[in-house]
Formats: C-alpha cells, structure tokens, sequence
C-alpha cells in the first residue's frame, strides 16, 4: 500500500462546485471520507457523480471551493503528486485493445513511474485472478474480464484512494458478482475507495457510507443510519380476517406511534422499540379474538433512502 | 517546465505508441506503403533521363524527384499525428492514461517522438535508396546532379525539420477535432506548405547554398518550436474530456 503522506482523512471536499458556464455539474458539495473506508456516492444519471470524481482526480478545475485528496490540497500545482497517489478507474475500463493485458499494464507501470513493474504487474494480476490471461490481446477479452484489467490497472501503484466509477456497469450478474468479490477483497486489504454507483444493492453490501448526490449531496451517513434518519421503525402485523376495531387493539401499545393498514390489509405500526412492540401486539392481536397469520418488523432498503430522496427532489423540481 | 520532464513516462508513451501502430494496419499499411509509393516516380525519372540531358530540364526533373522525396516526411507523420488525440479518445483510453501523473508535456512529447522516429528511418532509407539507385544506376550527369551538396544538405536537414512541423501540425488538429477521419485530411492538408522551401530549392528558383539552408532550417526550427508551444497549449484536459472549455 502507498505510504499514506499524513494524518487525517483521505478525502476532505469542502462547498466544492463545479459549473460548466450556465450548467451547474455539482454545487456546495461537502464531505470527508477516512483512510480504509468504502464510501459509496449515489445518484441519478446527470447528478453530478462523475464529474466530482474528475475533479478530485484533477482532471476537472473546481469553479469554488477547496478539497484535499489523500492528504494534497487539490490545485492546479498538485496535479502530478495527487495523481500519482490516487488511481480512477472510469465508467469503460479504456484498454488499448491491439494491446495484451501485460502490455497494457506495463504502460501504466511506466506512466506512474514504478520500479518494480514485472512483481507490481503479477501482484495485480493476481489480486483480480488474471495471472493467466497476461498475454492475451484485450480484444478478445470479454466485457467482465476487461473491467477487471481495469481494475488491475488501478491497482499497479498501490493507489492510496481508490476511485471506481460505477465498475459494474453494462456487467452481467455473474461478472458484476465477480467485481463486487474484487472489491470486498480490496476492501479487507484497507483500500480507500471511493465507489460511484447505480446498484443500490451493491453500495449497500460494499459501503461503509454512502452519500446521495443530485447536483447537491442531499444527505450521507450509514446505510442503516439513514434509513433510520428517513424512515420510522414499524412492525407489520398480518391476520386471517380484519380486526373488528383495529384503534382499540393497536393504539396505546407499548413503543406504538400509530398504525395504518396498507394496500395488502396488513397493519403497519410505527413504534419506537421493536423489541418491546411485537410481542405487545401479538398479544393484543390474540387477545381480541384473531388470527395471527404474521408479525415482522418492516425493513426498509438503501434502494428506499434513495428514492425517496430523489422523489423529493423530482416534486420539489415540479412544483 | 522542461526539468519537471520525466523520461520514463515519455518512453512509455513512445513504446506504446510504436506498439499499438505496429498493430494498426491502417497505420502500418500507411507507413509502409506510402514511402515505397514516393519513391517510385523519382527512381523511373532518373532511369529515363538521357546522358544528354539540357542541364535546365534535368534540374526540373531532379527537383521534382526531389519534391517527391520530401513528402515523405511531410505526408506520412501527419496520418500517424492525426489519430494521436482523437484517436485514444474514439477507444475510451484517454481518461485513464488522463488520471496518471503523466504529465501534458511529457505526453505530447512522447506522441512526438513516436511519430517523428519511425519517420525520420523511413525517410532517410528512402533517400538513401534513392541516392544507391542512383549512383549505381543513372547516367553520370544525372548522378552528380543528384550528389550535389546542396542537394543533400537540403534533404537531411528538411526532413526532420518537414516532419516535425506535420507532427505538430497534426497533432493540434487531433486535439480539436472529433473525428479521426477528419483529423487525418485536415493534416495532410496543413502539413504541406512548408514543402514550398524544398520545392524552390528543387525547381532551382532559390539557389540551395549551405548559408541559405541554414537560415531556412533555422526558420523551420523556430516554427517548429512555436508549434509545440502552441500544441500544449491547446491540449485543455476538461475539453478533452468534457467537451466543454475550462
């Protein structure tokens, strides 16, 4: 691994915008990601997403704000040092296609300027199960195993952040399995990684954090923290026939807000401390006479936190 | 700017390059065809001519051999410069090769030097069989026709100065154009104006003498120089990539 420079974390972006003329790509954007942390940055097509992954990767000159990336302030004068301890991996892993995959990688070993290529190169190859395919022309590789000698491309300088934009893009499930294997090893390794994503699943089961960008970083946190932020804790509770007074079994329960019946008949309650709500409420469901059919605790998704964020913002936009 | 240059990274860049063209046949047909095609007219013209040549046609006919000799250098590494930007942008890997510390210089450079070394071998083959051909072969008047010194000088010293200007000439369009078809007319366009200095001295309208030579190479050098600059300067990341002026 690359030595991290200094303490700290590895990203800090701070009310980084950036505007192409009247076109604003991404606005007042904020955020910190830590040394050996996966953080996930969400969000519909136009949001902004890679262009902010271009312009920590200095590709891109911010309109305003300030960032530092794995411990560089990010300007202009910095290009080379930062470049050289970060690695991107775009959208298509662009491979030279006449090229083998050795080829290809020994190019990149010479552009970092690295001194031990031929071990660099094996190791890479190893990391993402290659070492037998070195000499095969990368036209003939298929679309899963050319993502991975992107990934192993990225991999070469032992890159101290890591930036994956949307890796398993276009993938089939199996090769999209296989990334998200890489990806769970590099993240045991320690590997910073900032991994931009439509598969809500796949951030889910990879990040630490995720962050939820749509021109604007609308919200960040844990997964499970913002589900909790967004959506209360409720329990479903599923009988044979209707409760002839739902109000009076349900209302007043232990941890209970309140309740509602949803499109399928089951009633939904909102309560503070499932723990102590479910077994209430199968009592008094019992209690008065019915049929408990079901009674499990409603478990709301990354894919939920998502939505409703940027179903938010779609009836903001429309109002 | 120049002691930042890391020679490493420029080689990569050429060795790559040199690779990947090696593998692309419309590139290594290009190289290897169109020499071969310039030397063709210049060595039927010397066979052709009598011993008794008038000294003012066999002038006009050297230097229209001569004229066709230089377009090698001009011609062949402007197919090769054109495809350089545009071409990595068409396959999707100038972003990652964007994303590593190479820096802009070293990889325009780099580029350079791809294109210009290839050319400058081909070239000077191509002048060397031409001058073999004929010393072995042409009447002896029209042989030290062609062995003047002038003549030579002029040839060795335009050749890299000719392929430079079409190298950068084409790789600034490469820059800005979108479409590698495109990009190759606009640089054989471009790279043949400077052919007009070789042409006079070939026809004989400016008389080749070694101070002449001199100056013009001179000229061509600085002009070659300011085209470099002007090329790094052109080459803007963000449009690259975005489309969109920083």
């Amino acid at each position: 691994m690359n030595t991290q420079s200094s303490a700290g974390p590895a990203l800090v972006v701070d009310r980084l915008t950036k505007r192409f003329g009247e076109r604003t790509a991404f606005s007042e954007v904020s955020f910190a990601v830590d040394y050996g942390e996966v953080f996930g940055f969400l969000g519909p097509n136009g949001a902004g997403k890679t262009t902010t992954v271009r312009t920590l990767g200095t590709l891109i000159a911010p309109s305003s704000g300030t960032a530092s990336v794995a411990g560089l302030p990010l300007n202009a004068a910095n290009g080379v040092a930062i470049r050289g301890r970060i690695a991107v991996m775009p959208e298509s892993p662009g491979l030279y296609l006449r090229l083998s995959v050795a080829e290809n990688l020994t190019y990149f070993a010479g552009l970092y300027d690295l001194a031990d290529r031929r071990e660099r190169i094996a190791r890479a190859l190893k990391a993402v199960g290659l070492e037998h395919r070195a000499d095969d022309l990368c036209r003939s590789l298929s679309k899963g195993l050319k993502q991975r000698v992107g990934l192993a491309r990225a991999l070469l300088s032992d890159p101290q952040v890591l930036f994956l934009d949307e890796p398993t893009s276009g993938l089939d499930p199996v090769a999209a399995r296989e990334v998200h294997e890489l990806i769970d090893g590099l993240r045991r390794r320690g590997v910073t990684i900032f991994l931009t994503t439509h598969r809500l699943a796949e951030a889910e089961r990879l990040c630490d954090r995720v962050g939820i960008m749509n021109t604007t970083l609308r919200t960040i946190g844990r997964p499970d923290e913002l589900r909790d932020r967004l959506f209360a804790k409720s329990i479903e509770v599923r009988t044979r026939e209707p409760l002839a007074d739902p109000d009076r079994v349900l209302a007043g329960l232990p941890g209970c807000e309140g309740w509602r019946r949803n499109e399928d008949g089951a009633y939904v309650l909102s309560v503070t401390d499932p723990d102590a709500a479910a077994p209430a409420a199968a009592r008094a469901v019992l209690a008065a006479g019915a049929d408990l059919l079901a009674l499990t605790p409603t478990r709301h998704s990354l894919e939920d936190v998502y939505l409703q964020m940027i179903d938010t913002d779609v009836e903001a936009e429309q109002r | 700017m120049i002691s930042t240059l890391s020679t490493t990274r420029i080689r990569a860049v050429v060795g790559k390059e040199i690779r990947d063209y090696r593998r692309n046949r419309f590139i290594a047909t290009t190289m290897a065809i169109m020499p071969i095609l310039f030397m063709i007219a210049p060595i039927v013209t010397i066979f052709s001519l009598p011993a008794d040549v008038a000294s003012q046609k066999l002038d006009a006919a050297i230097g229209v051999s001569v004229l066709y000799l230089t377009l090698i250098p001009a011609l062949v590494p402007a197919v090769v410069a054109s495809y350089t930007i545009v071409g990595e942008r068409e396959q999707g890997t100038l972003e990652p090769v964007l994303t590593t510390p190479l820096t802009r210089e070293e990889l325009l450079l780099g580029k350079a030097l791809a294109a210009f070394l290839p050319t400058l071998v081909i070239s000077y083959a191509m002048y060397g069989i031409f001058l073999a051909c004929a010393g072995l072969f042409a009447h002896p008047n029209v042989s030290d026709d062609i062995f003047q010194a002038g003549r030579i000088l002029a040839q060795v010293l335009f050749t890299p100065l000719l392929a430079a200007w079409s190298i950068w000439a084409g790789i600034a369009i490469s820059t800005r154009a979108s479409d590698v078809r495109v990009a190759q007319q606009l640089s054989t366009l471009v790279s043949l104006p400077p052919l007009a200095v070789t042409a006079l001295m070939g026809f004989g309208v400016i008389t080749p003498s070694l101070r002449l030579a001199l100056i013009l190479g001179l000229a061509l050098l600085a002009i070659d120089v300011a085209a470099g600059r002007f090329v790094a300067k052109l080459f803007d990341r963000e449009r690259l990539l975005t489309g969109v002026k920083a």
